[in-house]
Protein backbone atom coordinates (compact mmCIF):
# COMPACT_ATOMS: atom_id res chain seq x y z
CA UNK A 1 0.00 0.00 0.00
CA UNK A 2 2.66 2.26 1.08
CA UNK A 3 5.18 1.52 -1.95
CA UNK A 4 1.92 2.05 -4.00
CA UNK A 5 1.31 5.45 -2.94
CA UNK A 6 4.99 6.05 -3.30
CA UNK A 7 5.12 4.89 -6.88
CA UNK A 8 2.20 6.74 -7.86
CA UNK A 9 2.72 10.19 -6.21
CA UNK A 10 6.61 9.50 -6.68
CA UNK A 11 6.22 9.38 -10.58
CA UNK A 12 3.26 11.67 -10.69
CA UNK A 13 5.84 14.17 -9.09
CA UNK A 14 8.74 13.95 -11.82
CA UNK A 15 6.08 14.18 -14.38
CA UNK A 16 4.95 17.49 -13.41
CA UNK A 17 8.63 18.32 -12.72
CA UNK A 18 8.88 17.49 -16.26
CA UNK A 19 5.79 18.86 -17.29
CA UNK A 20 7.38 22.24 -15.81
CA UNK A 21 9.98 22.52 -17.45
CA UNK A 22 8.18 21.71 -21.27
CA UNK A 23 5.35 23.51 -20.78
CA UNK A 24 5.33 26.74 -22.84
CA UNK A 25 2.78 28.75 -21.74
CA UNK A 26 4.16 30.03 -18.05
CA UNK A 27 0.39 29.28 -15.90
CA UNK A 28 0.77 25.38 -17.36
CA UNK A 29 4.11 25.39 -16.12
CA UNK A 30 2.45 26.90 -12.36
CA UNK A 31 0.30 24.06 -12.31
CA UNK A 32 2.47 21.49 -13.06
CA UNK A 33 4.31 22.88 -9.97
CA UNK A 34 1.41 22.95 -7.58
CA UNK A 35 1.39 19.06 -8.87
CA UNK A 36 4.31 18.41 -8.06
CA UNK A 37 4.23 20.02 -4.07
CA UNK A 38 0.92 18.12 -3.87
CA UNK A 39 2.59 14.97 -4.76
CA UNK A 40 5.15 15.72 -2.78
CA UNK A 41 2.63 16.69 0.53
CA UNK A 42 1.33 13.26 -0.34
CA UNK A 43 5.01 11.09 0.11
CA UNK A 44 5.57 12.97 3.43
CA UNK A 45 2.66 11.94 4.59
CA UNK A 46 3.20 8.48 4.03
CA UNK A 47 6.46 9.30 5.89
CA UNK A 48 4.13 9.71 9.08
CA UNK A 49 5.04 13.82 8.66
CA UNK A 50 1.05 14.77 8.24
CA UNK A 51 1.71 18.47 9.53
CA UNK A 52 4.02 18.60 7.10
CA UNK A 53 2.28 17.76 4.53
CA UNK A 54 -1.24 19.94 5.54
CA UNK A 55 1.93 22.87 5.78
CA UNK A 56 3.31 22.01 2.75
CA UNK A 57 -0.71 22.26 0.91
CA UNK A 58 -1.25 25.46 3.02
CA UNK A 59 2.09 27.47 2.42
CA UNK A 60 3.01 26.35 -0.72
CA UNK A 61 0.16 25.27 -2.93
CA UNK A 62 -2.26 27.40 -1.41
CA UNK A 63 -0.95 30.63 -0.75
CA UNK A 64 2.63 31.08 -2.66
CA UNK A 65 1.11 28.90 -6.10
CA UNK A 66 -1.96 31.45 -5.84
CA UNK A 67 0.24 34.77 -5.92
CA UNK A 68 2.29 33.05 -8.75
CA UNK A 69 -0.67 32.08 -10.38
CA UNK A 70 -2.10 36.02 -9.76
CA UNK A 71 0.85 37.69 -11.20
CA UNK A 72 0.99 35.26 -14.31
CA UNK A 73 -2.69 36.49 -14.65
CA UNK A 74 -2.15 39.99 -14.01
CA UNK A 75 0.81 40.39 -16.74
CA UNK A 76 -1.45 38.30 -19.17
CA UNK A 77 1.96 36.51 -20.00
CA UNK A 78 1.89 35.28 -23.18
CA UNK A 79 3.43 31.88 -24.17
CA UNK A 80 7.33 31.71 -24.12
CA UNK A 81 9.41 31.49 -27.76
CA UNK A 82 11.50 29.20 -27.87
CA UNK A 83 13.62 30.10 -31.89
CA UNK A 84 16.75 30.94 -29.74
CA UNK A 85 18.96 27.82 -29.37
CA UNK A 86 20.22 28.31 -26.00
CA UNK A 87 23.67 28.69 -25.33
CA UNK A 88 26.20 25.55 -25.72
CA UNK A 89 27.43 25.75 -21.97
CA UNK A 90 24.14 24.32 -20.35
CA UNK A 91 24.45 21.89 -22.99
CA UNK A 92 28.09 20.57 -22.13
CA UNK A 93 28.55 21.77 -18.36
CA UNK A 94 24.99 21.69 -17.50
CA UNK A 95 23.66 18.23 -18.30
CA UNK A 96 26.80 16.41 -17.01
CA UNK A 97 26.93 18.42 -14.02
CA UNK A 98 23.46 17.88 -12.81
CA UNK A 99 24.13 14.42 -13.54
CA UNK A 100 26.92 14.29 -11.12
CA UNK A 101 25.03 16.34 -8.56
CA UNK A 102 22.45 13.97 -8.48
CA UNK A 103 25.03 10.63 -8.29
CA UNK A 104 26.39 12.24 -5.30
CA UNK A 105 23.60 13.06 -3.15
CA UNK A 106 22.14 9.13 -4.13
CA UNK A 107 25.26 8.11 -2.96
CA UNK A 108 25.34 10.78 0.72
CA UNK A 109 22.10 9.23 1.34
CA UNK A 110 22.26 6.05 0.63
CA UNK A 111 25.81 5.43 2.30
CA UNK A 112 24.85 7.82 5.29
CA UNK A 113 21.01 6.59 5.29
CA UNK A 114 21.56 5.86 9.15
CA UNK A 115 22.56 9.32 10.21
CA UNK A 116 20.01 11.02 8.02
CA UNK A 117 17.50 9.52 10.25
CA UNK A 118 16.24 6.62 8.11
CA UNK A 119 13.14 4.92 8.45
CA UNK A 120 10.96 2.19 6.49
CA UNK A 121 7.57 3.34 5.28
CA UNK A 122 5.79 0.87 6.59
CA UNK A 123 6.20 1.49 10.53
CA UNK A 124 5.57 4.95 10.18
CA UNK A 125 2.24 4.38 8.58
CA UNK A 126 0.76 2.37 10.88
CA UNK A 127 2.30 4.23 14.12
CA UNK A 128 -0.92 6.73 14.25
CA UNK A 129 1.38 8.79 16.62
CA UNK A 130 0.85 12.95 16.64
CA UNK A 131 4.30 14.40 15.22
CA UNK A 132 2.00 17.89 16.30
CA UNK A 133 3.27 18.13 19.46
CA UNK A 134 7.02 16.66 18.57
CA UNK A 135 7.16 19.06 16.52
CA UNK A 136 6.28 22.06 18.25
CA UNK A 137 8.55 20.62 21.63
CA UNK A 138 11.14 20.91 19.07
CA UNK A 139 10.40 24.83 18.20
CA UNK A 140 9.32 26.16 21.34
CA UNK A 141 12.69 24.16 23.20
CA UNK A 142 15.72 23.74 21.37
CA UNK A 143 15.00 25.86 18.03
CA UNK A 144 13.28 28.58 20.33
CA UNK A 145 15.98 31.34 19.15
CA UNK A 146 15.87 30.41 14.83
CA UNK A 147 12.24 30.31 15.68
CA UNK A 148 11.75 33.87 17.21
CA UNK A 149 14.34 35.43 14.74
CA UNK A 150 12.23 34.17 12.01
CA UNK A 151 9.28 35.65 13.10
CA UNK A 152 11.12 38.92 13.49
CA UNK A 153 12.57 38.46 9.56
CA UNK A 154 9.03 37.73 8.41
CA UNK A 155 8.00 40.98 10.38
CA UNK A 156 10.83 43.17 8.58
CA UNK A 157 9.93 41.89 4.97
CA UNK A 158 6.32 42.80 5.81
CA UNK A 159 7.10 45.66 6.73
CA UNK A 160 8.84 46.54 3.88
CA UNK A 161 6.44 45.19 1.58
CA UNK A 162 4.09 47.73 3.05
CA UNK A 163 6.47 50.64 2.80
CA UNK A 164 7.38 49.62 -0.89
CA UNK A 165 3.32 49.90 -1.64
CA UNK A 166 2.79 52.93 -0.42
CA UNK A 167 5.22 55.40 -1.23
CA UNK A 168 3.54 58.64 0.62
CA UNK A 169 3.98 56.96 4.04
CA UNK B 1 -11.74 -15.99 -4.18
CA UNK B 2 -12.57 -17.09 -0.99
CA UNK B 3 -9.20 -15.69 0.47
CA UNK B 4 -10.18 -12.56 -0.71
CA UNK B 5 -13.53 -12.16 0.95
CA UNK B 6 -11.64 -12.61 4.58
CA UNK B 7 -9.24 -10.26 3.71
CA UNK B 8 -9.53 -7.00 6.22
CA UNK B 9 -8.56 -4.81 4.06
CA UNK B 10 -10.80 -5.59 1.16
CA UNK B 11 -13.82 -4.87 3.61
CA UNK B 12 -12.09 -1.97 5.12
CA UNK B 13 -11.96 -0.59 1.27
CA UNK B 14 -15.54 -1.60 0.45
CA UNK B 15 -16.96 -0.19 3.33
CA UNK B 16 -15.22 3.17 3.17
CA UNK B 17 -16.30 3.01 -0.74
CA UNK B 18 -20.34 2.63 0.60
CA UNK B 19 -19.26 5.58 3.27
CA UNK B 20 -17.96 7.91 0.49
CA UNK B 21 -21.23 7.08 -1.70
CA UNK B 22 -23.44 7.49 0.80
CA UNK B 23 -22.11 10.87 2.32
CA UNK B 24 -21.86 12.23 -1.25
CA UNK B 25 -25.50 11.28 -2.10
CA UNK B 26 -26.65 13.01 1.04
CA UNK B 27 -24.40 16.06 0.36
CA UNK B 28 -25.55 16.13 -2.99
CA UNK B 29 -29.08 16.09 -2.38
CA UNK B 30 -28.73 18.53 0.64
CA UNK B 31 -26.47 21.32 -1.56
CA UNK B 32 -29.47 20.79 -4.52
CA UNK B 33 -32.06 21.30 -1.54
CA UNK B 34 -30.22 23.91 0.20
CA UNK B 35 -30.94 26.02 -3.19
CA UNK B 36 -34.42 25.69 -2.92
CA UNK B 37 -34.71 26.62 0.71
CA UNK B 38 -32.74 29.79 -0.38
CA UNK B 39 -35.12 30.48 -3.03
CA UNK B 40 -38.18 29.87 -1.12
CA UNK B 41 -36.60 31.76 2.13
CA UNK B 42 -35.64 34.58 0.26
CA UNK B 43 -38.89 34.46 -1.35
CA UNK B 44 -41.07 34.80 1.85
CA UNK B 45 -38.77 37.45 3.12
CA UNK B 46 -39.07 39.72 0.56
CA UNK B 47 -42.83 38.75 0.62
CA UNK B 48 -43.25 36.58 -2.73
CA UNK B 49 -44.00 32.71 -2.84
CA UNK B 50 -40.64 31.38 -4.03
CA UNK B 51 -40.54 28.19 -6.42
CA UNK B 52 -44.26 26.49 -5.97
CA UNK B 53 -44.97 25.22 -9.31
CA UNK B 54 -43.02 21.65 -9.76
CA UNK B 55 -44.14 19.45 -7.22
CA UNK B 56 -46.40 20.01 -3.62
CA UNK B 57 -44.65 23.54 -2.14
CA UNK B 58 -42.56 23.16 -5.08
CA UNK B 59 -40.34 20.25 -3.70
CA UNK B 60 -39.34 18.73 -6.63
CA UNK B 61 -37.66 22.14 -8.22
CA UNK B 62 -34.31 21.01 -7.84
CA UNK B 63 -34.97 18.03 -9.86
CA UNK B 64 -36.46 20.07 -12.26
CA UNK B 65 -33.38 22.41 -12.34
CA UNK B 66 -31.25 19.74 -12.61
CA UNK B 67 -32.90 18.01 -15.44
CA UNK B 68 -32.82 21.37 -16.91
CA UNK B 69 -29.08 21.77 -16.16
CA UNK B 70 -28.05 18.63 -18.32
CA UNK B 71 -30.24 19.36 -20.85
CA UNK B 72 -29.01 22.39 -21.40
CA UNK B 73 -26.26 23.08 -24.80
CA UNK B 74 -22.86 23.03 -23.26
CA UNK B 75 -21.31 26.02 -25.39
CA UNK B 76 -17.68 26.68 -25.05
CA UNK B 77 -16.43 30.08 -26.78
CA UNK B 78 -13.85 29.28 -29.24
CA UNK B 79 -11.13 32.01 -27.57
CA UNK B 80 -10.92 30.14 -24.43
CA UNK B 81 -8.36 28.15 -23.22
CA UNK B 82 -9.62 24.50 -23.38
CA UNK B 83 -7.91 22.24 -21.14
CA UNK B 84 -8.27 24.41 -17.88
CA UNK B 85 -11.64 26.12 -19.28
CA UNK B 86 -12.81 22.46 -18.43
CA UNK B 87 -10.68 21.46 -15.44
CA UNK B 88 -11.47 25.01 -13.51
CA UNK B 89 -15.46 23.69 -12.59
CA UNK B 90 -14.13 20.14 -12.07
CA UNK B 91 -11.33 21.43 -9.52
CA UNK B 92 -13.55 23.88 -7.40
CA UNK B 93 -16.28 20.71 -7.19
CA UNK B 94 -14.15 18.04 -6.16
CA UNK B 95 -12.32 20.59 -3.74
CA UNK B 96 -15.46 21.35 -2.18
CA UNK B 97 -16.99 17.61 -2.08
CA UNK B 98 -13.74 16.67 -0.79
CA UNK B 99 -13.87 18.41 2.41
CA UNK B 100 -16.82 16.87 3.54
CA UNK B 101 -15.03 13.21 4.61
CA UNK B 102 -13.31 15.11 7.05
CA UNK B 103 -16.63 16.13 8.97
CA UNK B 104 -17.50 13.98 11.60
CA UNK B 105 -21.17 14.07 11.47
CA UNK B 106 -21.97 11.59 14.56
CA UNK B 107 -20.92 10.05 17.18
CA UNK B 108 -17.69 7.56 17.22
CA UNK B 109 -19.97 4.19 16.44
CA UNK B 110 -17.67 1.24 15.49
CA UNK B 111 -19.19 -0.85 13.51
CA UNK B 112 -17.08 -4.73 13.68
CA UNK B 113 -17.40 -6.60 10.48
CA UNK B 114 -15.16 -9.51 9.11
CA UNK B 115 -11.97 -8.39 11.69
CA UNK B 116 -12.40 -4.83 10.64
CA UNK B 117 -13.50 -1.65 12.79
CA UNK B 118 -14.99 1.12 10.74
CA UNK B 119 -16.20 4.39 12.41
CA UNK B 120 -19.98 4.72 10.73
CA UNK B 121 -20.03 8.52 12.06
CA UNK B 122 -16.95 9.73 10.02
CA UNK B 123 -15.82 8.94 6.35
CA UNK B 124 -11.99 9.41 8.11
CA UNK B 125 -10.42 10.39 11.28
CA UNK B 126 -7.68 12.36 11.06
CA UNK B 127 -5.38 13.91 13.09
CA UNK B 128 -4.58 16.86 11.79
CA UNK B 129 -8.19 17.45 10.29
CA UNK B 130 -9.12 21.23 10.76
CA UNK B 131 -5.49 21.48 8.34
CA UNK B 132 -6.52 18.63 6.14
CA UNK B 133 -9.82 21.13 5.33
CA UNK B 134 -7.97 24.39 5.59
CA UNK B 135 -5.71 23.17 2.67
CA UNK B 136 -8.11 22.13 0.65
CA UNK B 137 -9.98 25.39 0.89
CA UNK B 138 -7.05 26.91 -0.15
CA UNK B 139 -6.71 24.69 -3.36
CA UNK B 140 -10.09 25.29 -4.35
CA UNK B 141 -9.16 29.28 -5.00
CA UNK B 142 -7.39 27.70 -8.62
CA UNK B 143 -10.93 26.56 -9.24
CA UNK B 144 -12.42 29.96 -9.54
CA UNK B 145 -9.07 31.50 -10.51
CA UNK B 146 -8.41 29.21 -13.68
CA UNK B 147 -12.13 29.77 -14.70
CA UNK B 148 -11.87 33.58 -14.88
CA UNK B 149 -8.46 33.77 -16.48
CA UNK B 150 -9.00 30.34 -19.29
CA UNK B 151 -12.71 32.09 -20.22
CA UNK B 152 -10.44 34.64 -22.20
CA UNK B 153 -13.13 37.55 -20.61
CA UNK B 154 -12.85 40.67 -19.17
CA UNK B 155 -15.48 40.46 -16.38
CA UNK B 156 -14.45 36.17 -16.04
CA UNK B 157 -11.08 37.91 -14.66
CA UNK B 158 -12.30 40.66 -13.14
CA UNK B 159 -14.31 38.21 -11.19
CA UNK B 160 -11.84 35.72 -10.40
CA UNK B 161 -9.45 38.39 -9.48
CA UNK B 162 -11.79 39.80 -6.92
CA UNK B 163 -12.70 36.06 -5.99
CA UNK B 164 -8.45 35.26 -5.40
CA UNK B 165 -7.74 38.10 -3.53
CA UNK B 166 -10.99 37.64 -1.66
CA UNK B 167 -10.31 34.29 -0.49
CA UNK B 168 -6.32 35.11 0.21
CA UNK B 169 -6.89 38.18 2.48
CA UNK B 170 -9.98 36.34 4.23
CA UNK B 171 -8.22 33.41 4.16
CA UNK B 172 -6.07 34.87 7.21
CA UNK B 173 -8.69 35.93 9.56
CA UNK B 174 -10.83 32.22 9.27
CA UNK B 175 -7.11 30.40 9.97
CA UNK B 176 -6.75 32.78 13.22
CA UNK B 177 -9.94 32.59 14.57
CA UNK B 178 -9.88 28.58 14.91
CA UNK B 179 -6.23 29.10 16.62
CA UNK B 180 -8.42 29.81 19.95
CA UNK B 181 -10.16 26.73 19.78
CA UNK B 182 -7.20 24.62 18.63
CA UNK B 183 -5.95 26.09 21.56
CA UNK B 184 -8.76 25.41 24.17
CA UNK B 185 -8.67 21.53 22.65
CA UNK B 186 -5.24 21.05 22.18
CA UNK B 187 -5.71 19.06 19.10
CA UNK B 188 -6.50 19.64 14.90
CA UNK B 189 -8.79 16.30 15.57
CA UNK B 190 -11.82 17.70 15.04
CA UNK B 191 -13.05 14.34 17.20
CA UNK B 192 -11.07 15.80 19.75
CA UNK B 193 -12.10 19.10 19.26
CA UNK B 194 -15.82 17.80 19.66
CA UNK B 195 -14.78 16.05 22.95
CA UNK B 196 -13.32 18.94 24.22
CA UNK B 197 -16.45 20.99 24.15
CA UNK B 198 -18.65 17.48 26.11
CA UNK B 199 -18.45 18.09 29.93
CA UNK B 200 -21.90 20.31 31.06
CA UNK B 201 -23.66 20.60 27.55
CA UNK B 202 -24.73 24.28 26.37
CA UNK B 203 -22.55 25.75 28.49
CA UNK B 204 -18.91 24.09 27.63
CA UNK B 205 -19.79 25.20 23.65
CA UNK B 206 -16.79 26.65 22.57
CA UNK B 207 -19.23 30.00 21.76
CA UNK B 208 -20.25 30.04 25.34
CA UNK B 209 -18.16 28.58 27.73
CA UNK B 210 -14.79 28.87 25.44
CA UNK B 211 -15.44 32.22 25.43
CA UNK B 212 -14.16 31.67 21.89
CA UNK B 213 -17.09 33.96 21.30
CA UNK B 214 -15.71 36.61 19.54
CA UNK B 215 -13.78 34.12 17.45
CA UNK B 216 -16.92 32.48 16.67
CA UNK B 217 -17.75 36.25 15.40
CA UNK B 218 -14.56 36.55 12.85
CA UNK B 219 -15.14 33.06 11.33
CA UNK B 220 -18.75 33.65 10.66
CA UNK B 221 -17.97 37.09 8.45
CA UNK B 222 -14.20 35.42 6.89
CA UNK B 223 -16.41 32.32 6.43
CA UNK B 224 -19.26 34.84 4.22
CA UNK B 225 -16.09 35.68 2.46
CA UNK B 226 -14.61 32.57 1.63
CA UNK B 227 -18.06 31.18 0.06
CA UNK B 228 -18.45 34.65 -1.57
CA UNK B 229 -21.59 35.07 -0.31
CA UNK B 230 -23.90 37.75 0.17
CA UNK B 231 -22.50 40.76 1.89
CA UNK B 232 -18.96 39.64 0.67
CA UNK B 233 -20.70 38.28 -3.20
CA UNK B 234 -18.11 40.80 -5.24
CA UNK B 235 -17.01 38.06 -7.67
CA UNK B 236 -20.02 37.37 -8.79
CA UNK B 237 -21.81 41.26 -8.36
CA UNK B 238 -24.31 41.23 -11.41
CA UNK B 239 -24.42 44.44 -11.40
CA UNK B 240 -20.74 45.21 -12.36
CA UNK B 241 -19.87 42.17 -13.69
CA UNK B 242 -22.38 39.95 -15.88
CA UNK B 243 -22.11 37.15 -13.77
CA UNK B 244 -17.85 37.19 -12.44
CA UNK B 245 -16.07 34.12 -12.88
CA UNK B 246 -18.52 31.78 -14.67
CA UNK B 247 -19.87 34.31 -17.02
CA UNK B 248 -18.75 31.69 -20.00
CA UNK B 249 -19.85 28.53 -18.54
CA UNK B 250 -23.29 27.12 -19.59
CA UNK B 251 -25.37 23.72 -18.48
CA UNK B 252 -23.33 21.32 -16.55
CA UNK B 253 -20.22 23.34 -15.93
CA UNK B 254 -22.05 25.92 -14.65
CA UNK B 255 -23.93 23.75 -11.74
CA UNK B 256 -20.70 22.34 -11.00
CA UNK B 257 -19.63 26.00 -10.01
CA UNK B 258 -23.29 26.57 -8.49
CA UNK B 259 -23.18 23.41 -6.66
CA UNK B 260 -19.47 23.74 -5.76
CA UNK B 261 -20.86 27.11 -4.08
CA UNK B 262 -23.29 25.69 -2.14
CA UNK B 263 -21.02 22.68 -1.08
CA UNK B 264 -18.93 25.31 0.55
CA UNK B 265 -21.47 26.86 2.25
CA UNK B 266 -22.45 23.57 3.72
CA UNK B 267 -18.93 22.87 4.89
CA UNK B 268 -18.51 25.82 6.40
CA UNK B 269 -21.71 25.68 7.89
CA UNK B 270 -20.01 21.81 9.00
CA UNK B 271 -17.27 23.85 10.48
CA UNK B 272 -18.75 26.24 12.48
CA UNK B 273 -20.56 23.83 13.94
CA UNK B 274 -18.62 21.58 14.77
CA UNK B 275 -15.75 23.99 16.69
CA UNK B 276 -18.05 26.67 17.99
CA UNK B 277 -21.00 24.67 19.10
CA UNK B 278 -20.35 21.55 19.82
CA UNK B 279 -20.97 19.22 16.61
CA UNK B 280 -23.02 15.86 17.57
CA UNK B 281 -23.57 16.83 21.18
CA UNK B 282 -26.59 18.06 22.89
CA UNK B 283 -27.47 21.16 24.63
CA UNK B 284 -28.40 19.71 27.61
CA UNK B 285 -25.33 17.36 27.62
CA UNK B 286 -25.84 14.38 30.27
CA UNK B 287 -29.11 15.84 32.10
CA UNK B 288 -30.79 13.27 30.52
CA UNK B 289 -28.35 9.98 30.42
CA UNK B 290 -30.42 8.00 33.14
CA UNK B 291 -33.30 7.07 30.17
CA UNK B 292 -32.04 3.91 28.93
CA UNK B 293 -33.84 4.32 25.44
CA UNK B 294 -31.59 7.63 24.98
CA UNK B 295 -28.55 5.64 25.85
CA UNK B 296 -28.62 2.71 23.16
CA UNK B 297 -26.15 2.90 20.58
CA UNK B 298 -28.32 3.43 17.89
CA UNK B 299 -30.13 6.16 19.53
CA UNK B 300 -27.10 7.84 20.29
CA UNK B 301 -26.11 7.65 17.02
CA UNK B 302 -29.14 9.31 15.47
CA UNK B 303 -29.14 11.65 17.77
CA UNK B 304 -25.71 12.92 17.32
CA UNK B 305 -26.38 12.96 13.88
CA UNK B 306 -29.79 14.82 14.17
CA UNK B 307 -28.27 17.67 16.35
CA UNK B 308 -25.54 18.36 13.86
CA UNK B 309 -27.97 18.57 11.24
CA UNK B 310 -30.07 20.91 13.19
CA UNK B 311 -26.96 23.35 13.67
CA UNK B 312 -26.25 22.85 10.22
CA UNK B 313 -29.38 24.06 8.89
CA UNK B 314 -29.28 26.76 11.56
CA UNK B 315 -26.01 28.20 10.28
CA UNK B 316 -27.84 28.07 6.44
CA UNK B 317 -30.57 29.61 7.72
CA UNK B 318 -28.42 32.64 8.80
CA UNK B 319 -26.55 32.56 5.33
CA UNK B 320 -29.69 33.12 3.98
CA UNK B 321 -30.99 35.69 6.67
CA UNK B 322 -27.82 37.84 6.28
CA UNK B 323 -28.41 37.64 2.06
CA UNK B 324 -31.92 38.58 2.38
CA UNK B 325 -30.88 41.41 4.73
CA UNK B 326 -27.29 42.95 4.19
CA UNK B 327 -26.29 45.54 0.87
CA UNK B 328 -22.99 44.31 -0.85
CA UNK B 329 -19.97 45.69 0.73
CA UNK B 330 -17.92 48.40 -1.90
CA UNK B 331 -14.40 46.32 -2.67
CA UNK B 332 -11.52 48.86 -0.93
CA UNK B 333 -14.18 48.10 2.28
CA UNK B 334 -13.82 44.60 2.10
CA UNK B 335 -10.58 44.48 1.67
CA UNK B 336 -10.42 47.16 4.47
CA UNK B 337 -12.54 45.17 6.74
CA UNK B 338 -10.40 42.26 6.39
CA UNK B 339 -7.20 42.82 7.10
CA UNK B 340 -7.78 46.17 9.51
CA UNK B 341 -10.31 44.83 11.53
CA UNK B 342 -10.63 40.86 11.49
CA UNK B 343 -6.82 39.95 11.44
CA UNK B 344 -5.93 42.41 14.70
CA UNK B 345 -9.08 41.16 16.57
CA UNK B 346 -8.33 37.62 15.21
CA UNK B 347 -5.02 37.91 17.14
CA UNK B 348 -5.65 39.72 20.05
CA UNK B 349 -8.83 36.70 20.45
CA UNK B 350 -5.59 34.25 19.94
CA UNK B 351 -3.51 36.35 22.52
CA UNK B 352 -6.33 36.37 25.33
CA UNK B 353 -7.20 33.10 25.04
CA UNK B 354 -3.71 31.53 25.31
CA UNK B 355 -3.46 34.30 28.37
CA UNK B 356 -6.18 32.87 29.98
CA UNK B 357 -5.58 29.38 29.40
CA UNK B 358 -1.68 29.81 30.50
CA UNK B 359 -3.42 31.86 33.78
CA UNK B 360 -6.15 28.72 34.47
CA UNK B 361 -2.98 25.82 34.17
Amino acid sequence: MQLALFIIFGLLAVAGALNLLFQRHPINSALSLIVVMMSLAVLYWSLGAEFLAAAQVIVYSGAIMVLFVFVIMLLNAGEEERNTKGSKVAYIAGIPGAAAVFCLLTFVFLKEKQQLGYAMLQEMMTGAVSNLTAISHQLFTSLLLPFEVTSVLILVAILGAVVLARKEL
Amino acid sequence: MSHLSHSPFLTFLLLSIIKIAVVLVITLTAVAYTVLLERKVLGRMQNRWGPSRVGPFGLLQPLADGIKLFLKEDMMPLAVERPLFVMAPIIALACALISISMVPFGAKTMIHINGTKVDAGQISDINIGLLVILGITSIGIYGIALSGWSSNNKYSLFGSLRASAQLVSYELALGLSLVGVVLRAGSLSLRDIVRSQSAHGLISWNIFGGLQIVAFFIYLMAAYAETNRAPFDLPEAESELVAGYHTEYSSMKFAMFFMAEYANMITVACVASLLFLGGTLSPWGNTFNHIAFLNGPTATYFLGIMWFVSKVLFFILLYIWVRATVPRFRYDQLMGFGWKFLMPVAILNILATALILAYRS
